[in-house]
């Protein structure tokens, strides 16, 4: 990775994101700091879907399923192993595999944009409506029973060589943090190998990149396993974070709460995506505590405005924001230093005037 | 003695409903032959391209490059055979960088040294180094074109496909795209398709006049010009 602006900002970011980590849980409440885990959690699902939606190109409207199943692998896996080691590999492999099938149907069987979107919703919901039915004593797997809409209670994270000691609500928000960073650093260099290049020249024109040789099909299918396997990792946090998985992860505001986040934070950015979940997150549930408004409209209205008034979203706005500005002050800067030397130039042309 | 032959079409056609926009052709390719395709509008030219690039599976008939079996397969794979193709409506990467649309073609098939260097020589090749980090989508349409072909070639391709390489050129850019079409050739076997003559005479030594789907009649451009039939597909079927 070359020392790019980008990059530059990037690890500026990752710096910062590591100082809030070592030094959040000394100056916040434990609330505040339990309730950050489940943030971050979402933070995770909105970079894999800034990944694959920003620089894949590829439109998926039900990137929770990913993240859910990653909750609900994590947790019955968890609950049957007594430990959580097992459960994270399998929860991440769950989740990703999960992204490779259906994948493979759509980006094989060449499904346009417009069915792709409908498509994972449509699966995202029936995973909803499926595990909302799973209430009776009989929907177990192993020793977990799915509990229908009340859902399943996670057991927490553990040591790897501790397996009874769970790890406390501080630690959770530190694996939270750590996740998040290593899935940003990871996601960073992903977009900048061959194979990230490609997948954007796929999102600019996808049959001239077949046209110079890629199978476009499997590169798509690659970005939306690798996006499955970071939103799963982010529903393992997530079950941490609340402490039980539900059938509501799939429901349709959940979805649609994860593309708002893109919208807001800004494709084609990593870090965007990133920041809207955390900035709607602290915004709606601010909002919840007034009472005076309703969640949706508001959420709605956010939606509106960013269509229209800031199509690109908030970062790359910001971004061509401060570069116009920094080149609006360098040619200031280069315009008064000639007119300066301009000036310079004629009282000297004065000077020699009045020797004559 | 005759050189062999790349490119062969049996009985290739591509209809759409009713519309016979390709229609049994039989057309032979041989290698280093710099071909120029014409015919009016809607004759089935661009058609004829993509059914040779796997843009489109034809209905019936075959294709065959060197041996391979061309019929159906994916435009990835008939890229993989060493065919590269530009588009009659410039298809690029509109959101990157001259030299990130060129090192993607190159990367494809080299490792990440020899692409670098590859591109970096593309670039000079094409006269692109003025505007080599500028984005793709920003640029005129003579350059977007250029930098289509800047893709094209830096895949090193032995066939070479262009469909109206200097649509919307001016004069100068047309004559720098004729010395690049000369250049191409050196190494490469290539079908041109153009409407405009002039560069067709510039280029080429052997024409085939594409017709409502079929070949109407395939010589060298002057006999193809004097022929009473071309002049009266060009001049429309009611005026003679
Ligand atoms: N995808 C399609 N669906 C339906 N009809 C098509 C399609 N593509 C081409 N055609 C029809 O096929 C015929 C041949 O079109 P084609 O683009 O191959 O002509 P052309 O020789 O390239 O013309 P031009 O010189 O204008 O580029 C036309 O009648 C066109 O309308
Ligand atoms: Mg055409």
């Amino acid at each position: 990775m070359s020392w790019t602006r980008e990059n530059r900002w990037r690890a500026v970011l990752v710096l910062a994101g590591v100082i809030f980590t070592v030094a959040a849980p000394g100056v916040l409440e434990l609330f505040t700091i339990i309730n950050l885990s489940t943030v971050i959690a979402l933070a995770i699902l909105a970079l894999s879907l800034g990944l694959i939606w920003g620089y894949g190109g590829i439109l998926c409207f039900g990137q929770t399923a990913f993240f859910g199943i990653g909750a609900y692998a994590y947790t019955i896996a968890a609950i049957n192993f007594g430990g959580s080691s097992w459960a994270v590999l399998i929860a991440i492999l769950a989740a990703a595999v999960f992204a490779a099938v259906l994948g493979y149907f759509m980006f094989y069987g060449r499904v346009s944009d417009v069915y792709m979107a409908v498509i994972t919703l449509t699966v995202t919901l029936i995973l909803y409506s499926l595990l909302r039915r799973t209430s009776g004593p009989e929907y177990k797997i192993g020793d977990a029973l799915l509990g229908g809409f009340n859902g399943v209670t996670s057991p927490p994270l553990n040591l790897p060589w501790a397996p009874y000691m769970p790890l406390f609500p501080e630690h959770v928000f530190y694996v939270g943090m750590a996740v998040l960073i290593i899935g940003y650093i990871i996601c960073a260099w992903l977009i900048q190998t061959h194979f990230g290049r490609v997948s954007v020249a796929i999102r600019e024109n996808e049959l001239r990149a077949e046209l110079i040789g890629y199978d476009t099909r499997f590169y798509k299918l690659a970005m939306f396993t690798i996006g499955g396997a970071i939103a799963g990792a982010g529903g393992i946090i997530f079950a941490n974070g609340v402490g039980r998985v539900t059938p509501d992860i799939f429901n349709l505001y959940n979805s649609a709460l994860a593309i708002i986040w893109v919208i807001v934070g800004g494709r084609g950015t990593l870090a965007g995506p990133v920041m809207g979940a955390f900035a709607l997150f602290y915004l709606t549930s601010w909002l919840g505590t007034q009472g005076v408004v309703n969640n949706n409209l508001v959420l709605g209205l956010i939606l509106i405005v960013f269509v229209l008034a800031v199509p690109r979203g908030l970062l790359p706005t910001f971004i061509s924001w401060w570069d116009g500005a920094r080149s609006r002050r360098a040619m200031q800067r280069r315009e008064l230093k000639v007119r300066r030397k301009r000036s310079r130039r004629s009282s000297d042309q004065r000077e020699v005037t009045h020797e004559k | 003695m005759k050189s062999e032959i790349v490119v062969e079409t049996r009985n290739l056609s591509m209809h759409f409903g009713g519309v016979k926009a390709v229609d049994r052709v039989n057309f032979n390719l041989r290698e280093n032959e710099l071909r120029c395709l014409i015919g009016p509008n809607g004759a089935g030219k661009s058609t004829f391209f993509k059914c040779l690039t796997g843009q489109l599976a034809p209905t019936s008939g075959d294709v065959v490059i060197r041996d391979f079996n061309g019929t159906g397969r994916l435009p990835h794979q008939i890229a993989r055979l060493g065919v590269g193709i530009k588009t009659q409506v410039p298809n690029v990467f509109d959101g990157l960088s001259v030299t990130e649309n060129i090192w993607l073609a190159a990367r494809r098939w080299h490792g990440a040294a020899r692409a670098r260097s590859l591109t970096s020589q593309t670039v000079e090749r094409l006269k692109l180094g003025d505007i080599r980090a500028d984005t793709v989508g920003q640029l005129a349409h003579g350059q977007r074109q250029w930098v289509e072909l800047g893709m094209v070639v830096a895949a090193e391709p032995w066939l070479v496909l262009l469909d109206e390489p200097a649509a919307g050129m001016t004069h100068d850019e047309i004559e720098r795209t004729v010395e690049i079409i000369r250049e191409i050739n050196q190494q490469s076997t290539m079908i041109v398709v153009e409407h405009d003559m002039q560069f067709i005479r510039m280029i080429s030594s052997k024409v085939t006049v594409f017709h409502e789907g079929r070949i109407l009649i395939e010589d060298t451009m002057d006999v193809v010009t004097a022929d009473p039939r071309v002049r009266e597909v060009y001049l429309g079927s009611g005026g003679s």
